[in-house]
């Protein structure tokens, strides 16, 4: 068939096949042996420093740093002003590290842009770094060097930098002939041997090891592999001799040898997961061997130079002119495309193309498939198969030939076909050389959908980005609305644009998308140093709450606050409030709070507890005198104990009062000094509590203590109302039962209020007889009232009757009990009868 | 007045869950603290605490002792101790001299502060300038809403009333906003919204951006509460400052119910000890009177009595059979209400002692006046008496309170001669005590132009201020006028008399008040419900100052067969008293509405007027 016309066995069940992804499209005038060059894993970016080795530094020739895609279209370049690199070497998330002389590590992202550096210490600062690798493991990208001292030293994670020093070799004389970086439960170990002798070196040990099997005459070591996930190992030695085996040295895999001497120049693992065979592809100057545990080997002539990028699934082989990739031939394309395969994927593969010939062969290819019931096999061998080719043709005829089948099966779920679909579209898609990502199959599982959008996140790529989400269903939040932030966030830092036309385009596209942070995307607008834009977007953030933390960052802290307010939160406006306190001075700060008034009550909830002295401070500001006023009155009884002090409070309280124009209070307080006063002095001479009592308490105390000439003072002093001093003077006389003082009381003017309080107040306490005293002159209206008060029903009577008023009697026939009061109930019951006459 | 079509009230929504959540939550914090501690409870805590969860629960989960939140020094042993406390500021200080008096006696402990409903940045700021942050562990328990009956849900923050409409500060809204997040998650989503009030809607503006915040699951759900309404207290002072005079608010205003129980002295039990009662619709006896009018009460009472005893001498006469029946099903729950019926006897009584005197009639009918706006001149005098006579600081000043609303503001001469009286019989410190009246609006000076002070009038400028304009400043009330009368009049709040108005048999929510006032709260609500919308309550609202709402969300099928749509949840921001709810209780059965209410606190005048006082202490 067709498609298997470039597979090259590899012993039995095997087959490798070397296809182009891309021609290249950098034109590079260099040789590529000339440049010193990284290309990042699964399909990633390639970066060139030109002019490296070169010694004189003239302008024309000064270093220079480029990224390509892999497709070979540049990115971005920049011109090395920085110290003599020795590796470069790309990180998991696709950012170049370019690892110097010094042991300085520069980061920098695909479009050379600076982001940040770390030394890896002072150890590999005094030796220099003679050789250096970047690692992945799970811990993140990791960085090992190779000291002038041969010495190792290694950090297992670049953001979580920890630099760990490794035991010393067994020769510090002359570096190792090879080495790599192993990573074995979860330990990051090196391997590295000189002339025959093999070491595995750790943090405490360096120990020898020895290859189970190796041929006795393998000679020195020049080269190795480590596979891609740590398990496997190559070695590669003078005599051409290869030992493939695990990389705990416990068990050999197989063995080659060639006839070559000559070192290689590379030697990469190329095994694909699950495969049986396991191969290492060897690559000298213009040659390239794939060689397994085989008899044979594969070569190739190559033209030009050429480099190896081990991938999960294969190799990567880069040129200046293209970029091709080698991988074995995985099994369900094996089955459908090895010659006179009789697979049933193969046959329903023929079948479908026959129907399209119109051929009844079409009938027999899918009859004898039926007849073995492999039809679902065959389907899913074929769908499985598409995800294979790189070739959109291909792709799409296995897929009609599994659509095919699956019409005459009955329960198949269509979810794999779907899903495949779906897959190869998005792969296509992103293979596409503007594009320049070329992941396989695998790759693309391994990598996941949400990390590939990152990388196109990365890359700027933000429309395929969307259109990817999109296309696949992906929710918002993780999806479109993801995208659109990083592309926000990327926007804010073009320069070029006005703020206003920023903060527009932002919104225009955003709007109110869910997920969206416009508090995320102004955050990284204060970061460009564009802090007016950053308070445009600001602007967009539905919650204010989100608005705050940043406004307070950017220094606009009355904005700040006002925005607080705005959320309604209130721990949100002490937050600020307590931010201004300490940036601002008092006086700053207290304007800021007097404009905002829901702020100033908060703040001043706080001084009433926390602070009072401030809360003073807070009116004087203000000029808010009736405040002021009345925070003296309340320091004058709650701090204030001594009398002088209490006084001085008052004092300056009247000074707040009359400057508030408040005379009343102004006035009250003067009253209460004086009381006060006067107070403090019966306290003295009587030997009893006065001070804080109320005036009426006072006046009370006095008359109860026979005082009557000091509460007549008192009376006159504070111009107390007649009717108030009557009830008070007689309550506090019936209180301590002194009746005699009572009625000569009552004797001395004429009552204000009447006698009626007399005989209330009489009969309160008991004392009938005092009361009576008082009924007879009591005014005529309320004389019903007295005398029953007093229980002297006939005379109530008599004085109702005397009125005429009808309701006056039946108050009093409601008290009669007729058993007792017969004849007072007898007068009252003619009289109303008299009256009713009339 | 029985209207044609009229259907019963469908049964309110079950709250119990939301007890069952709270004590979930506190079982959960408690655990968070494993082993032996001691607890200290704040003790505005201590009766919410008590309807969630018994000493029992408690010590199940390794609480050793108990202790009050009180300044006296600690004396407990323990080597964990936990705070459960409000977040204020006075109880974190409260927690670092407990701290510190450990440091300085070298002796070292785990501190555990549990604040409820809420955390607030205030707390840890003071812990932070205590130096004990590091100290001191933090968590919330998120209990928000007590239940104190089948329609009556407490937040239990009577501070709200103070802090808010006094202080102008707003960290409670966001409480309430949270409150109703989680009745919307068990019981909504509600189809429609109305409210009036600053306050009111600052509320239900915060609740919805925190609706927004986590929508996403906004399944179908069939909603158990139909409608939400919010009520900002300051839209109503006259109806709170009135006395009460339906039964459940007199016992209220007489022996102040606490968290839905009330403490009835030996004089009422008639024994040696005073007794707790809970006081909710489990009680039968109570569940009959509570919003029945006093003067029904004592009649009810003894014909009860009646039939009670009629049900004791069913006895007389029985065969063994029947006895041995008798004594097994009927005998406990007749003991039960017997024991009831006796204590809302002895309540009664003293009730009636205080309030049948001369004294309470005369204060009644003053305030009718007032209400009526006839005689002010008397009223007046009326109060100056009472306060001469040192009858109650307390009573006094909502007497003034009542007068300066209903008349917006009292006359120069009256405002001086009554402040007078008051500071020279009660002490100078309430000079402050009517700063805060006139502040909040309650007892003001009838002037043609305020004299505003420099921020007031500041303030009063920046309403128009894009931020402030969201959030209401602290002074709005101090600009405002309660426009009592004209309110009064164009809502009809006083009933026209013919002839004498039967208790027995209300006609209207006026009852509440003798037939002599409509609750004003209560009128707005049921107009609004009846027009399903503000129109044609321009006026009204002008009158009120306006910030009303009605929203409906489209989101919600307004299905009008389902009977959530006739249960309607009024919310009190600032409290609300029983004779509110007793109105709303007979509206309801009327229209064929249930009401539910929620409410920051229980309020009552008295209440209120402590709130505003100032104290020596």
């Amino acid at each position: 068939m067709a498609c298997s016309w470039n597979w090259n066995p590899l012993g039995e069940q095997t087959f490798y096949r070397r296809s182009e992804l891309y021609s290249m499209a950098w034109d590079l005038a260099e040789e590529l042996r000339d440049c010193l060059m990284a290309a990042a894993p699964y399909g990633g970016p390639i970066a060139l420093l030109k002019n490296n080795w070169r010694k004189e530094k003239s302008p024309g020739s000064r270093p220079v740093l480029e990224i390509y895609s892999a497709a070979g279209l540049p990115l971005a370049s920049i011109v090395w002003k920085s110290g003599q690199v020795v590796q470069l070497g790309w990180t998991a998330s696709e950012d170049l590290l370019c690892i110097q002389e010094d042991g300085s590590v520069l980061i920098y992202n695909l479009f050379c842009e600076f982001k940040r550096h770390f030394s890896m210490g002072n150890e590999v600062l005094q030796n220099h770094v003679l050789e250096a690798r970047v690692f992945h493991t799970e811990y993140g990208t990791g960085v090992a060097i190779l000291t002038g001292a041969h010495r190792f030293s290694l950090a297992t994670n670049i953001d979580d930098l920890k630099l760990r020093r490794m035991h010393d070799m067994p020769s510090l004389q002359k570096p190792p002939s090879c080495w790599a970086v192993l990573f074995q439960d979860r330990v990051t170990v090196i391997l590295l041997a000189t002339g025959q002798e093999l070491y595995l070196l750790d943090n405490t040990s360096c120990n020898a090891m020895t290859p189970p099997g190796l041929s006795p005459q393998a000679g020195a070591y020049l080269q190795m592999a480590v596979s891609f996930n740590y398990r496997y190992v190559a070695l590669y030695t003078d005599t051409g001799y290869i030992w493939m085996g695990t990389a705990t040295f416990k068990e050999k895999l197989g063995e080659f040898s060639c006839d070559i001497r000559a070192p290689p120049r590379e030697m990469v693992w190329c095994a694909r997961p699950r495969s049986k065979q396991r191969a290492v592809v060897v690559a000298w100057d213009r040659r390239l061997m794939v060689a397994g545990n085989t008899e044979e080997c594969i070569q190739f002539v190559l033209d030009e130079d050429s480099y190896l990028v081990p991938e999960l699934d294969g190799v990567r082989i880069f040129s200046r002119t293209s970029h091709e990739f080698l991988h074995e031939i995985p099994e369900a394309s094996q089955e459908i495309f090895r010659i006179a395969s009789m697979a049933p994927g193969a046959l329903l593969l023929e079948a479908q193309k026959q129907y399209e010939k119109e051929s009844q062969k079409a009938d027999e290819y899918l009859r004898e498939i039926k007849d073995k019931e492999q039809l679902s096999e065959a389907v899913q061998q074929c769908i499985e198969a598409a995800g294979y080719e790189h070739e959109p043709e291909t792709q799409k005829s296995l897929l009609r030939a599994a659509s095919f089948g699956k019409c005459f099966l009955d329960r198949f779920s269509p979810e794999s076909f779907v899903r495949m679909c779906q897959d190869l579209r998005v792969l296509n898609a992103i293979r596409d050389y503007q594009i320049g990502i070329p992941l396989t199959f695998a790759q693309y599982k391994q990598l996941t959908i949400e990390v590939l959008l990152d990388r196109l996140v990365l890359r700027r790529l933000y429309p395929l980005a969307i259109k990817i989400c999109e296309y696949l269903r992906l929710s918002e939040i993780q999806g479109v609305s993801r995208i659109l932030a990083h592309w926000a966030c990327y926007k804010v830092q073009q320069k070029d644009k006005s703020d206003e036309e920023v903060a527009q385009a932002i919104n225009q596209k955003l709007g109110d998308t869910p997920g969206i942070s416009y508090s995320e995307i102004a955050g990284r607008a204060y970061e460009c140093g564009r802090t007016e834009l950053a308070i445009k977007l600001l602007e967009y953030e539905p919650r204010s709450g989100e608005q705050v933390p940043l406004l307070l960052k950017m220094k606009r802290s009355k904005l700040a606050l006002s925005k607080a307010i705005e959320s309604g939160d209130t721990d949100l406006v002490y937050t600020v409030v307590l931010h201004l306190k300490n940036e601002l001075n008092r006086g700053n700060f207290f304007m800021t709070l007097q404009n905002q008034p829901v702020a100033l009550s908060l703040y001043r909830q706080f001084c009433k507890h926390q602070e009072r002295e401030t809360l003073k401070d807070l009116y004087n500001q203000d000029d808010n005198h009736q405040e002021l006023g009345n925070f003296h009155v309340h320091t004058s009884y709650a701090s204030e104990k001594r009398i002088e002090g209490r006084v001085a409070a008052l004092q300056n309280a009247v000074d707040e009062y009359y400057k508030a124009k408040n005379e009343f209070a102004a006035k009250a307080t003067e009253d209460q000094i004086k009381l006060l006063r006067i107070q403090h002095r019966l306290q003295e001479d009587l030997d009893k509590p006065y001070l804080d009592c109320s005036l009426h308490d006072t006046i009370s105390h006095l008359i109860l203590d026979g005082k009557h000439k000091r509460a007549e003072q008192l009376y006159r002093e504070f111009k107390i109302p007649d009717k108030r001093f009557w009830w008070l003077k007689i309550s506090s006389l019936a209180e301590c039962g002194d009746w005699e003082e009572m009625e000569k009381f009552s004797k001395s003017k004429k009552s204000p209020i009447g006698y009626l309080p007399f005989v209330e107040i009489c009969v309160k306490y008991h004392n009938r007889h005092e009361a009576k005293k008082y009924a007879a002159r009591v005014v005529p209206e309320q004389k019903v009232k007295a005398f029953i008060l007093v229980g002297d029903l006939d005379q109530a009577a008599d004085a109702a009757i005397e009125h005429k008023s009808e309701s006056e009697m039946s108050l009093v026939l409601a008290k009669c009990s007729p058993a007792i009061d017969a004849t007072v109930v007898e007068k009252l019951n003619r009289a109303r009868a008299q009256i009713l006459k009339k | 007045m029985a209207s044609p079509g009229r259907r019963d009230a469908p049964e309110p929504p079950d709250f119990a869950v939301l007890k069952r959540l709270a004590r979930d939550q506190l079982v959960y914090l408690l655990e968070q603290l494993p082993g032996r501690k001691d607890l200290f409870i704040d003790a505005d805590l201590m009766s919410p605490l008590d309807r969630i969860a018994n000493v029992s629960l408690l010590k199940q989960h390794e609480v050793d002792k108990l202790y009050k939140v009180e300044n006296k020094p600690v004396v407990s042993t323990s080597d964990q101790l936990c705070f459960l406390v409000r977040p204020r500021i006075r109880n974190v200080k409260y927690v670092a001299d407990v701290v510190h008096a450990d440091k300085a006696a070298g002796r070292s402990r785990k501190y555990k502060i549990i604040f409820s409903p809420q955390k607030f940045y205030v707390c840890e700021m003071v812990l932070e300038e205590e130096g004990i942050y590091g100290d001191v562990t933090c968590d919330e328990w998120s209990f928000y809403l007590l239940p104190l009956d089948d329609d009556l849900i407490s937040m239990e923050l009577p501070e709200f009333f103070r802090d808010y409409f006094l202080e102008g500060d707003h960290r409670w809204i966001n409480t309430v906003a949270r409150a109703l997040q989680l009745l919307s998650s068990l019981y909504g989503p509600f189809a429609k919204t109305y409210g009036i009030g600053r306050c009111a809607k600052m509320a239900y503006e915060l609740w919805r951006e925190l609706e927004e915040e986590v929508e996403g699951d906004s399944q179908a759900r069939r909603p158990e509460i139909g409608h939400i309404f919010f009520v900002d207290r300051d839209m109503d002072y006259v109806t709170a400052l009135c006395s009460q005079v339906v039964y459940e608010g007199l016992v209220d205003d007489t022996f102040r119910i606490k968290c839905g129980s009330v403490d009835f002295g030996p004089d009422i039990t008639s024994g040696d000890r005073s007794i707790k009662l809970l006081l909710n619709a489990q009680d039968k006896v109570f569940a009959e009177i509570r919003n029945e009018h006093f003067t029904n009460v004592f009649g009810f009472l003894s014909q009860k009595a009646r039939n009670l005893q009629a049900q004791y001498d069913r006895r007389r006469g029985m065969d063994i059979k029947q006895m041995k029946n008798f004594v097994s099903q009927e005998l406990k729950g007749l003991k039960q209400e017997h024991r009831l019926l006796s204590l809302h006897i002895g309540a009664c009584e003293s009730i009636m002692k205080k309030k049948t005197k001369q004294d309470f009639q005369e204060l009644i009918k003053t305030e009718h006046s007032l209400l009526e706006g006839f005689d002010i001149r008397e009223s007046a005098s009326f109060i100056e008496e009472h306060i001469d006579r040192q009858v109650s600081p307390i009573e006094s000043l909502r007497l003034m309170c009542l007068l300066s609303i209903t008349e917006n503001g009292l006359i120069p001469k009256d405002y001086r001669s009554l402040k007078t009286q008051y500071l020279q019989s009660y002490g100078p410190e309430h000079l402050l005590t009517f700063h805060n009246l006139k502040r909040i609006g309650l007892l003001t000076e009838q002037s043609p132009g305020e004299t505003f002070t420099a921020v007031e009038s500041k303030v009063s400028r920046l309403v128009t201020d894009r931020a402030a304009g969201k959030l209401t400043d602290a002074f709005n009330s101090l600009a405002r006028k309660s426009n009592f009368r004209g309110i009064s009049k164009k809502l009809g709040l006083i009933p026209r008399v013919d002839g004498e108005y039967n208790l027995k048999m209300p006609r209207d929510m006026a009852y509440v008040f003798s037939g002599a006032y409509v609750p004003l709260s209560c009128k707005i609500i049921e107009q609004v419900l009846e027009r399903r919308s503000w129109l044609g309550l321009e006026e009204v609202v002008r009158l009120l100052n306006g910030n009303e709402f009605a929203v409906t969300d489209p989101a919600v099928e307004d299905n009008p067969t389902w009977e959530s749509q006739r249960v309607i949840l009024v919310v009190f921001l600032g409290g609300c008293t029983f004779s509110e709810i007793s109105a709303l209780r007979f509206l309801g059965k009327e229209k064929g509405f249930r009401f539910i209410f929620l409410t920051t606190a229980i309020t009552s005048s008295a209440r209120m007027m402590e709130a505003m006082t100032e104290t020596k202490a």
